[in-house]
């Protein structure tokens, strides 16, 4: 056998006196992790293979099965901790650049966990929300500058296009390619079910799922995959992606392997061929050609879609973002650095960017500082993991919110943060046809409208707290926060007050 | 002592309002408001009141009246140094006032009546309001220790430190004679040392008196500091009359339309309307989305030539409306109006979000 | 005087954006994304054209009487572009084919560098008329090409093609296919058809079309 360098981190724990060796782990098992041995008449395992996805954990008919974490170490170096020496032999073993998925794991500060929320006592009456109305209503889009009234003194509706969401909760890109058809089919059909929309990524739209185009986002990205002027027409909005939170500044590259049937199809290149998307929009080297870009959309869709621009949060996102908004686009998403991804170099996912919360109170005080705020609406992503999140979002200054490895995870997704592999067990990150079956996308659905659901319910339930019964009145208001345990440089820049205070 | 605003310090206070209008625009004196206010008493604990009267000042109608609270004569010649720079100062004088035992530390109170200078108001490019009060903003956030909190023309802000009725027995208001009164008496959580503080809150001739705590402060002041104004006394009646301000004003909406803004109905409420009617609303919710004010309020705008009552849309507040031939009167409890006219020949509650207008018969009259 | 009198279009943007037929005439320079997203029909440019022209095209055609700028035909999935003068920068890039859909880009002059960059399907043919003694082409021609062909009318290939690129003299084979674009260019321009395919051609075509497989690690 040869050299190998790298222990299992992971160990397979079957219990003997449960396990009936029914070989459901085997089968459900992508990775090729369990085996039955003939000779021996049980069930083994090659713990080596196991990304810790819990599939077989989940589906074993008599809890015989747990994953654990290996304690097999290294001599204990505070400096060189195991997971840095592991890649170092990955790369001397390989020369390959580190891939990894979903979002940045580091213990980087979350400051969603030292923010609070503040509630009505005496002065000022909370709202029952279960009796009284409680408007999660938003519509997304550029404010008019002028009033415009007709002979008679009509208000003419000079609204640009607006995004309205009934909940201010979307479903952010997720490329079909990057995810299966039908994880594309839940998140459709869920956002047509709540009222919101979901994103398609850079992948293009399926024919199929154009019937959903008023909950839908079409993205326009840099290597314009499935781009064309049906395409740009079929959706609700139009997103140009300059950038992501997982990976800012660099492009992506979907494996010729993935591209096969339908996502060739989808994204309208041959099978097997390479899906190149380059670091920049090679139409946009500037502001000034992002103007562009962005009329050249608006122009081609009769100025009736509002466009986002989406970028991520990168250290002079505010004075971006304030370009952006003198750009002609209606909406700037702005993904932080914990945001997921299908694929990411692990060193551009875990020490680019900055986080959203930070980057969104920027934008937002930026923006308004100019007086330009109404001229966008604002998206934050990058790792919302509760409806708390999305009310503190809401409170720093966002209008809606962007989710999409909550959104996975309702899907069954386990983090295992392996989706570059392209056999996630889940049936979510994967094109194979025996794993996309397993999820069933109408069950699928259901579960997203159960979460966004229940989030809706709670941000209702912190907003009657407040004594808010809308939305607006939430969005950039920031007395309704407090922050615990942050130095006095993060409060200003949160442009929040200390708790106490 | 903290100063209310300046110091970063923002009161929650409860309130008492109340306000009396003639169509046909009979000036009276000030004597009717007080009473009505002070029947409010327990409404009020003795830490704000103040009125506003509109039609005061006929002999000087066409310029505009500036009072000013100085904390000192240091203030005092360094705001004049920059009246003198922009305005012709038609008429200056101390604002008449008697000893109150209940009003202590009375800063300087002047009155000017003024006009923009030509040159200036050409060089600024702005209309002549927007010029006026971009320079009481600045006067207000930029001479330390001045602060102008009346502005209109023939119209003047009177408040203090005290209750009501003590407020305008110290401003003689029985001297003066107005189409139309609003009152004001302030129930703060602690105590402000600074009369700026006090209601009602005044921009050019649009000034607000309100009673509650509105829950959208925040995401409110951040949206309208946007447009030029500097919400410096962090108080709830500023932003609402910055808002008015700039919806009426500046976007030219009409009172009812930016009581649709303001109180703007529920979506639910929304959808039940005929398709113009959605249209309109759904525009004006949309397009001001960020001027929504929710929590508990009830307002009184006065304005040169008419007044506005206004409930939030949940009506978290009372407010009763009262009429008695070419008379209106407006307070936060039928009682406060029936002491000054029993025999009304209407009196009702009006619904949250439904603004009540009221204005001169012949607004040429005053 | 028959002519229409039509408003200015110098510096207009956006011309014939997404149109999917008829015919636009231009006489004056137009502004940027010239026929972006085109779908059909035909603009005739009787001057320069400047940047993105051709930008996201599906079908059609762009004739310019002249030189284009910087990036014409980005991600340019369907129909043609001919151009009598020259090129800017990232001619062609990311340029794809799918199915019956395969864009072409004929060039009569030079291109600057990056020409048919990420180039992953379709047709550019450079004619370098005028620059017989030189590379057609500048800098780093074919930078992450991975489909499609490139053909240079030359004797001079450039020095600095990358390794995944073949470089091969066209044969008799590869002539039957730039005829018919060679002819097309001479009908709109008036060159001369022979002269110019009795010349040399090279034919540039990647040798993968996963040019990245091996750069990764799984971590």
């Amino acid at each position: 056998m040869a050299l190998s360098e790298l222990y299992p981190p992971y160990e397979v724990v079957r219990n003997p006196d449960r396990c009936i060796a029914c070989r459901v782990c085997e089968r459900q098992c992508a990775n090729e992790v369990h085996r039955y041995d003939e000779d021996l008449k049980k069930m083994t395992a090659d713990e080596s293979k196991c990304v810790n996805c819990h599939r077989c954990v989940a589906l074993c008919p008599t809890r015989a099965l747990k994953i654990v974490k290996t304690d097999h170490c290294f001599r204990e170096n505070e400096n060189w901790p195991k997971e840095t020496i592991e890649e170092i032999y990955r790369q001397a073993g390989s020369g390959g650049v580190l891939l990894s998925s979903m979002g940045n794991p580091k213990p980087y500060p979350i400051y969603w966990d030292r923010l609070l929320i503040n509630a009505s006592q005496v002065t000022n009456p909370s709202i029952d929300p279960l009796r009284e109305p409680m408007e999660t209503r938003v519509f997304l889009g550029k404010k008019p500058e002028e009033i415009h009234r007709d002979e008679a003194g009509k208000l003419l509706p000079n609204l640009p296009p607006q995004l309205e969401l009934s909940t201010p909760i979307l479903f952010s890109a997720m490329s079909y390619g990057s995810i299966s058809y039908n994880a594309h089919k839940s998140l459709a059909q869920a956002a047509r079910e709540l009222g919101t929309c979901y994103n398609t990524g850079e992948g293009g739209l399926h024919q199929d799922f154009y019937p959903y185009g008023e909950n839908t986002i079409v993205q326009v990205a840099s290597g314009r995959f499935g781009v064309h002027k049906e395409y740009l027409s079929a959706g609700a909005a139009i997103e140009v992606k300059m950038g992501q939170g997982a990976k800012p500044g660099i492009g992506g590259h979907l494996p010729g392997a993935k591209i096969v049937g339908d996502v060739s199809r989808t994204r309208m290149i041959p099978e097997g061929s390479d899906a190149i998307s380059p670091a920049p929009h090679h139409d946009i080297y500037s502001i000034e050609d992002l103007r562009q870009l962005v009329l050249s959309l608006k122009e081609v869709t009769h100025f009736e879609k509002p466009v986002i621009v989406k970028i991520a949060a990168v250290h002079n996102v505010a004075a971006i973002a304030s370009g952006i908004a003198r750009s002609g686009a209606d909406i700037i998403a702005i993904d932080g650095f914990r945001g997921g991804t299908g694929a990411a170099p692990t060193r551009i996912r875990d020490n680019v960017g900055i986080p959203i919360e930070l980057a969104l109170a920027a934008v937002d005080q930026r923006l308004r500082d100019e007086g330009i705020r109404g001229n966008v609406s604002l998206i934050a992503g990058g790792s919302i993991r509760s409806s708390a999140d999305v009310m503190k979002a809401i409170l720093l200054g966002a209008d809606a919110v962007y989710i999409a490895t909550a959104a996975l995870m309702a899907l069954g997704c386990h983090l295992c943060r392996s989706c570059h592999s392209g056999k996630c067990s889940w049936g979510i990150a994967t094109q194979r046809p025996e794993l996309t079956q397993r999820l069933d996308p109408e069950i699928g659905a259901q579960r997203l409208v159960n979460l966004v659901t229940a989030w809706t319910h709670e941000l209702k339930e912190m907003m009657g707290g407040m004594g808010i019964n809308s939305i607006e009145a939430l969005r950039g208001n920031r007395l309704m926060l407090r922050g615990v345990g942050l130095n006095e440089k993060e409060l200003q820049i949160l442009g929040v007050a200390h708790a106490g205070e | 002592m903290l100063r209310e605003g300046i110091d970063g310090v923002r009161i929650p206070s409860g309130c008492a309002v109340s306000a009396i209008f003639s169509k046909n625009g009979h000036r009276r004196s000030g004597e009717n408001i007080i009473r009505s206010i002070a029947l409010m008493h327990e409404r009020s604990n003795g830490l704000g009141g103040g009125f506003a009267a509109y039609g005061i000042y006929p002999e000087y109608k066409n310029l505009y009246a500036l009072h000013l609270f100085y904390e000192g004569k240091k203030a005092k010649e360094a705001c004049e140094e920059f009246l003198n720079e922009h305005f012709d100062v038609v008429n200056l004088s101390k604002i008449p006032t008697r000893k109150v035992p209940s009003i202590k530390d009375e800063p300087l109170i002047w009155r000017y009546f003024v006009e923009p200078l030509h040159t200036k108001l050409s060089e600024s490019q702005l209309d002549e309001e927007t010029f006026v009060s971009r320079c009481v903003i600045r006067v207000n956030s930029e001479i330390d220790g001045a602060y102008i909190f009346s502005s209109g023309k023939n119209m003047g802000v009177f408040k203090a430190v005290g209750y009501p009725e003590d407020v305008g027995e110290f401003y003689r208001l029985e001297d003066y004679k107005g189409y139309c009164w609003t009152a004001h008496g302030r129930y703060p959580t602690n105590t402000p040392g600074w009369w700026g503080g006090a209601h009602p809150f005044s921009l050019l001739d649009r000034s607000v008196v309100h009673n509650g705590e509105i829950s959208s402060y925040d995401a409110n002041r951040r949206t309208i500091e946007m447009y030029g104004y500097r919400c410096n006394l962090l108080t709830d009646t500023e932003v609402i009359t910055y808002i008015i301000d700039y919806l009426n004003r500046r976007k030219g909406l009409s009172y009812e339309e930016t009581a649709s803004v303001i109180a703007a109905p529920f979506w639910s409420a929304i959808e039940r309307e005929s398709e113009e009617e959605r249209r309109r609303l759904t525009y004006l919710r949309s397009a001001f989305s960020g001027m929504l004010i929710t929590g508990p309020f009830s307002i009184i705008v006065g304005f040169t030539g008419g007044i506005m009552a206004l409930n939030d849309r949940l009506k978290l507040r009372s407010m009763v409306v009262g009429e008695k031939g070419e008379d209106v009167y407006i307070a936060s409890e039928e009682s406060a109006i029936r002491l000054i006219e029993p025999e009304l020949d209407k009196v009702w509650a009006p619904k949250g979000g439904e603004p009540v207008l009221y204005y001169l018969k012949d607004p040429e009259m005053v | 005087m028959n002519k229409r009198k039509n408003a200015s279009l110098l510096g207009k943007r956006y011309l014939g954006c997404g149109n999917e037929k008829g015919t636009i005439e231009v006489h004056e320079t137009p502004g940027n994304a010239l026929g972006a997203y085109l779908d059909g029909g035909r603009i005739r440019v009787f001057c320069n054209a400047q940047d993105a022209t051709g930008d996201t095209m599906n079908a059609g055609e762009i004739l310019i009487h002249g030189s284009v700028g910087d990036a014409a035909g980005y991600a340019m999935r369907g129909g043609a572009i001919y151009v009598q003068g020259d090129t800017g920068y990232r001619c062609g890039i990311h340029m794809k084919e799918y199915q019956d859909k395969k864009p072409v880009i004929v060039v009569g002059g030079c291109c600057g560098s990056f020409l048919g960059e990420y180039q992953a399907g379709g047709v550019i043919l450079v004619l370098g008329i005028g620059a017989e003694d030189r590379p057609p082409v500048g800098n780093f021609c074919a930078a992450g090409m991975h489909g499609g062909i490139i053909y240079l009318r030359t004797e001079h290939l450039p020095a600095d093609l990358p390794g995944q690129i073949t470089a091969k003299r066209a044969g008799r084979e590869e002539l039957t296919k730039i005829a018919p674009l060679v002819r097309r260019f001479c009908r709109e321009f008036g060159e001369e058809e022979e002269a110019l395919l009795s010349s040399c051609y090279y034919a540039l075509t990647p040798n993968t079309r996963n040019p990245y497989r091996q750069l990764y690690v799984n971590n």
